[in-house]
């Protein structure tokens, strides 16, 4: 089963990095997020009960309805459809995609994990999405996308650590997630204003700030 | 008893966002910057018992102790400068510089993001947990992004943008790292906190390959936060960008906090003889960070950009320190990188002020129309470039010995070349700056902003010409923890 909701993440994967809508890679990380949400439930685990429950149903929560919902409240707020001129085309994307699924499993089998784990899969597949996310950040150049980008790294560093680690202090788990959900919301919010201010969000036109080119700054 | 320097500012920051009265909200922040400082100090120096303090995942040992006090030390300056600040700011309503109209941002967010400020950087040294570090790391990037976007114009908000993705980019490689110290610490056993007092419990071997990764990502992680080339980008723009305050504060204080959680991490190392492994890192991001800031610090055309580049310097320097053994002069250099960085940025928030110009082509003659903010300035660039008889020079001499006697001859001369490359691009711009025909007819401000200044000055003066022996103490205790001058 956990092998499953790993395939999953590895096609929503490819999907995320082949969608230029945005509405899209939102619909992408909220799937993402309910199927990162869901793993607990399949760990033959040491936690069970109303605390396995009460982790699943924050997670659910956060990942696949709060966020999704607020990033796309963004989305129709700034009103941008579609990444215009991403720095790497679709196509590309999803072939980087395929390099980093392979790159993480190079390093995952550099890296044995040093006890049992439920699925081999979960260290290569963890990694592969947080590359994902981080391909997404510098690939894309609308601000809502980099969000997006940011969130998909988020999630595989929490796949990582819910499917190996569940044993660690839940207070400092929920504290996690709890500042992942703010800093969305900063960022949100700062997409607001540059909206506002500059009347379009893409990010590769905020070049104001240089070391070498005052004189270009000045007539900005 | 120490939580409460993580409760006070907390809850007085809760309360600045909802005060109405300009006044009482001032108050209220320099008072609780007062308290802060007054208690830090106090724990530092005098450690109640020389125990150290314990409460589920805090504790009080030497290194927090004196990092607390280095940054709640500057957050009082701050504070006062942050007073007079707002004050000016609330009279003049809507003014032009650099061509933009701008507003600011309501003063009561402003201060309750301030307060807020000082209580996560509180818990991040409070914190013995891994994650609870991580958390409070994180919640610094959020909660100081408001500070950089006070006024509200293009650029600010540019610089805003770029210090939040990237900052949250890098915290969340250190997650990985964190995940990887479990995973390393997995072998002794189910329900092993990744806290520093049980990782650092006798007979606790973690294992090596995954601590390294750890602290790779680590260090990659926090080291974005704390500045380190080539992951500094964000830096310069945020700090010159910033109100003046603010700069003072993300270079003082947050660029410490970043650093004392990777040397949180290096502790560990330490205890599983890694600490070679993590010289070496240590090393190559120093030299690259004191190497790529000599270059932009020569020929920047912006002076806030010039004092950043200067801070990405000094945290090469605090890694060169540790590379090289001495976490002693890493301690001293810390203290004084934050007092004089502290002073330079009240500085140049005067001078800003006066002038009404970030560039350094447009000030010219300082010393003649703001005679105080000449002085404060030129010897607070001569200090910070290391000059006796100020601190920085003590500190930056200690570490200079300890890497003659690194065994690598190339270690101290490249060190040295680079701190006299720095020194001359710093002093040549400060000269350019405060001597010569003024470039306005007259100065503006009073000499009451620039007293927080002064202050921060003397105590870099203190730290350079005496030494009482409880900050001995509290020095090397906290180099103690890091393998001391070994």
């Amino acid at each position: 089963m956990v092998d499953g909701i790993l395939m999953l993440l590895v096609l929503l994967n490819l999907f995320s990095l082949g969608s230029t809508r945005i509405s899209a890679s939102i619909r992408v990380v909220a799937y993402q997020g309910a199927a990162i949400g869901l793993v607990p439930l399949f760990l033959p685990g040491k936690i069970t009960g109303g605390i396995l429950a009460a982790i699943v149903l924050v997670t659910l929560l956060v990942k696949a309805v709060i966020l999704p919902w607020f990033l796309r409240y963004a989305q129709k707020r700034v009103n941008v459809r579609r990444e215009e001129k991403p720095f790497v085309g679709a196509s590309t994307s999803i072939l980087f995609g395929v390099a980093a699924l392979g790159t993480a499993f190079f390093i995952s089998s550099r890296l044995p994990i040093p006890f049992a784990v439920v699925s081999p899969f979960i260290v290569p597949v963890a990694l592969s999405v947080s590359l994902t996310g981080f391909f997404i950040i510098i690939s894309r150049a609308e601000a809502l996308s980099q969000v997006v980008g940011y969130l998909i790294l988020e999630n595989g560093i929490y796949l990582f650590g819910i499917a190996l680690l569940l044993e660690q202090p839940l207070l400092v788990e929920l504290g996690m997630l709890l500042d992942v959900f703010v800093g969305i919301f900063v960022m949100g919010i700062t997409v607001f204003h540059i909206s506002r201010e500059f009347e379009h969000t893409d990010t590769s036109r905020l070049s104001g700030l240089a070391d070498w080119l005052p004189e270009v700054r000045r007539n900005e | 008893m120490a939580i409460l320097l993580f409760l006070a500012p907390f809850a007085a920051g809760l309360a600045a966002f909802v005060i109405k009265n300009d006044r009482l909200r001032r108050r209220l922040l320099f008072t609780v910057a007062c308290a802060h400082a007054a208690f830090a100090l106090y724990l530092c120096l005098f450690p109640p018992g020389g125990e150290d303090y314990r409460w589920l995942w805090f504790g009080f040992d030497a290194l927090s102790r004196y990092f607390t006090a280095v940054f709640s030390l500057l957050f009082l300056c701050a504070s006062f400068y942050a007073v007079i600040y707002l004050k000016g700011e609330k009279s003049r309503p809507c003014e032009k510089e650099e061509d933009l109209l701008f507003h600011n941002a309501p003063e009561a967010a402003f201060t309750g993001c301030l307060l807020v400020f000082l209580a996560c950087m509180s818990l991040l040294a409070l914190s013995r947990h891994f994650g609870l570090i991580w958390i409070a790391m994180e919640a610094t990037t959020l909660v100081s992004a408001p500070l950089i976007y006070f006024h509200r114009q293009r650029s600010s908000l540019e610089a805003t943008w770029k210090y939040l993705l990237i900052c949250s980019v890098g915290i969340a490689l250190a997650l990985f790292g964190n995940l990887f110290l479990a995973v390393s610490a997995s072998g002794q056993g189910p329900g092993m906190e990744i806290s520093i007092d049980s990782l650092l419990g006798p007979g606790v071997r973690l294992d090596p390959l995954w601590l390294k990764a750890g602290f790779i990502f680590v260090l990659v992680g926090y080291g974005t936060k704390m500045g380190l080339a080539p992951m500094h980008t964000w830096l310069p723009d945020a700090h010159s960008e910033a109100p003046s305050v603010a700069s003072a504060l993300l270079s003082g204080a947050l660029l410490n906090c970043a650093f004392l959680a990777i040397l949180r991490f290096y502790q560990l190392c330490l205890a599983n003889g890694l600490g070679s492994f993590c010289r070496e890192l240590f090393l190559i991001f120093g030299i690259l960070s004191m190497a790529v800031a000599a270059v932009f610090i020569i020929g920047q055309s912006d002076y806030k950009r010039l004092l950043a580049y200067s801070s990405v310097e000094h945290m090469g320097i605090l890694c060169f320190a540790v590379a090289v053994g001495t976490a002693y002069g890493s301690m001293l250099q810390a203290a004084n990188h934050s007092f004089l960085k502290g002073a330079l940025f009240i500085c140049a928030g005067n001078i800003l002020a006066g002038f009404r110009s970030k560039r350094i082509a447009d000030v010219r003659g300082i010393a003649h129309i703001m005679p105080w903010a000449g002085v404060l300035w030129f010897t607070g660039i001569l200090a910070i470039c290391g000059m006796p008889p100020f601190g920085a020079f003590l500190s930056e001499w200690i570490i200079l010995k300890a890497a003659f006697s690194a065994g690598n001859l190339l270690l101290p001369v490249v060190y040295l070349f680079l701190l006299g490359v720095i020194f001359i691009g710093m002093t040549g711009t400060g000269i350019r700056m405060t001597f010569g025909v003024p470039s306005i007819p007259e100065g503006g401000k009073s000499f009451l902003s620039l007293f927080p200044a002064l202050i921060l000055l003397l105590l870099s003066l203190f730290l350079g010409i005496y030494m009482p022996a409880a900050l001995e103490g509290a020095v090397s205790g906290a180099a103690a923890l890091l393998g001391g001058e070994g």
